[in-house]
């Protein structure tokens, strides 16, 4: 089944576009790497595919009747974030507020689902832990187990490993990959070329042509090399 | 001690102004959190002049009830400061000084040249830093102000969950479905609703700290929102209660004695927070 479908989409602020002629698909279970220069559209790509931006051109569909709002996201830390007093269970949960139209409060069901996903990330036992207090690495995992926590199917992720030492990187890795493995769909930004190749299935190179490709496609076109 | 303060308690309109100071201090603080995290404490000062220059307005046209006039112009007022302010953040800081300080100096200008009567100056204190309106409200004015503290509480109980996730993460919340700028908006309604009823307690210089200081303060000392949420109103209160207390007892002016008091706590949360942080 494909998740989402875009088509012929240039993408930009204002009226210049940042890059054009994006099309792609994701299908179930897909992990999907995106790659390129700084500035070459990576993060804007993600953000129209949120609905956080509207597209110059072109469309984003989604075929399999998944609704927009029912995308996981793990976006860049912001300002905000780096000294909010929040617990963790706080910060999961509200991924489901999705799931919650016209109830103002969680239920059993949301309880339970934010449970789950933190016990898929591994921050169970850090569920009443204040988040500013956590280090880089559990932070980034607070923040996939609310993407988790707003979406079984598609998670977008905009480089979660930046500024994470090599465990912690490692640890992020492997969790996406059981994810992917468990049937989650995955969209990954990164710089990280190297590591995230090896759990990837296919590449969207950003650039003046944005071209698609598999993972070995990718590794013969760069001789190998990452970049 | 005792004996006078249940002395002063006999009367309805000390009855009123605890009622009056107790509601408000809660609402401001309920808010507070939400605008302190999202680097909006500025918008609360700006409306406050709103609110100056509007009341100048109100009393040169001789209004009995002032808030006819004050709430819907501060509402109109925090509505013009949040849309300017979310195209750019540098103009969106010059338009918001542009409309306080307007509203300031037209507010002192009406006052004097329309002066109503002998006491500007006293007139315009009063305005500034509450002075003793608080003591002369009637229940009228009582009974709105206890209407509208509930209409605060209450949106704030029912758009908790959402006002958590749009303030920690304005992207996430959109891209799950939530509308951030509903939000946004409601949160300026609601703070100008709070404001206005402010200005009676502590003025409109002091209402931002009110806002502010029991938020600042909760921060310091717990790690969860709503722990911080509920401990920001329970200080508020306490601070709002001791302060106007202590000012019928000895006299003082009751906004500047509440404000000073929420610094003291502020103070104190301050040192308890670094004290536990170097223990550990």
């Amino acid at each position: 089944m494909t998740l989402i479908s875009v088509r012929d989409l240039a993408i930009g602020y204002g009226q210049t576009p940042v890059a054009s002629g994006i099309s792609f698909d994701v299908e179930e279970g897909d992990f999907l790497c995106i790659v390129g220069e700084n500035g070459s559209g990576k993060t804007t790509l993600m953000k129209t595919m949120l609905g956080l931006m509207e597209p110059l051109s072109g469309g984003i569909t989604f075929p399999g009747g998944m609704k927009g709002s029912e995308i996981g996201y793990l976006g860049q830390q912001t300002q905000i974030q780096k000294d909010f007093p929040a617990s963790v269970y706080e910060i999961v949960i509200s991924g489901r507020l999705n799931k919650c139209a016209g109830r103002p409060f969680y239920g059993k069901e949301d309880k339970d689902a934010a449970a789950r996903s933190m016990e898929l990330t591994g921050i169970t036992d850090l569920r009443n832990r204040c988040y500013r207090n956590l280090s880089g690495g559990q932070q980034q995992r607070v923040l996939l187990s609310r993407a988790l926590c707003a979406s079984s199917k598609l998670l977008l992720l905009d480089e979660p490993v930046s500024g994470l030492d090599p465990d912690a990187t490692a640890e992020m890795y492997r969790i996406v990959k059981e994810l992917n493995d468990s049937g989650v769909a995955v969209v990954m930004i990164t710089h990280d070329v190297d590591a995230s190749l090896k759990i990837a299935r296919t590449v969207l190179c950003m650039g003046d042509v944005v071209r698609l490709m598999t993972v070995a496609e990718y590794l013969q076109q760069t001789g190998g090399q990452g970049k | 001690m005792i004996d006078k303060l249940v002395m002063y308690l006999a009367y309805p309109f000390v009855r009123y102004a605890l009622i009056v100071g107790v509601l408000v201090s809660l609402c401001s603080s309920l808010l507070g959190v939400t605008l302190v995290l999202r680097r909006y404490s500025f918008i609360g000062d700006g409306l406050s002049h709103v609110a100056f220059g509007t009341m100048a307005i109100a009393t040169v046209l001789r209004l009995s009830n002032n808030m006819i006039l004050v709430l819907p112009v501060t509402i109109l007022g925090a509505i013009l400061i949040l849309k300017a302010g979310s195209r750019t953040r540098m103009q969106g800081d010059a338009i918001l000084a542009v409309i306080s300080v307007s509203a300031l100096a037209l507010g002192y200008l009406i006052m004097n040249v329309f002066a109503v009567s002998a006491n500007i100056s006293g007139d315009v204190c009063a305005t500034l830093f509450g002075s003793t309106s608080i003591l002369t409200l009637g229940q009228s004015e009582v009974w709105m102000c206890m209407g509208l503290s509930v209409v605060v509480i209450a949106v704030f109980i029912f758009m908790y969950n959402r006002l958590f996730s749009v303030t920690f993460d304005s992207d996430f919340a959109k891209a799950t479905g939530q509308k951030p700028e509903r939000y946004n908006m409601l949160i300026a309604i609601l703070i100008a609703i709070v404001i206005t009823l402010g200005m009676n307690l502590v003025g409109s210089l002091l209402i931002t700290a009110l806002v502010i200081f029991p938020a600042l303060a909760s921060m310091r000392l717990f790690g969860s929102f709503k722990a911080v949420t509920v401990s920001s109103v329970i200080l508020s209160v306490v601070c709002a209660f001791a302060g106007m207390v202590l000012s019928i007892m000895i006299g003082t002016p009751v906004g500047s004695t509440i404000v000073a008091a929420d610094l003291v706590m502020f103070l104190i949360c301050c040192c308890i927070g670094g004290l536990r942080r170097g223990g550990r």
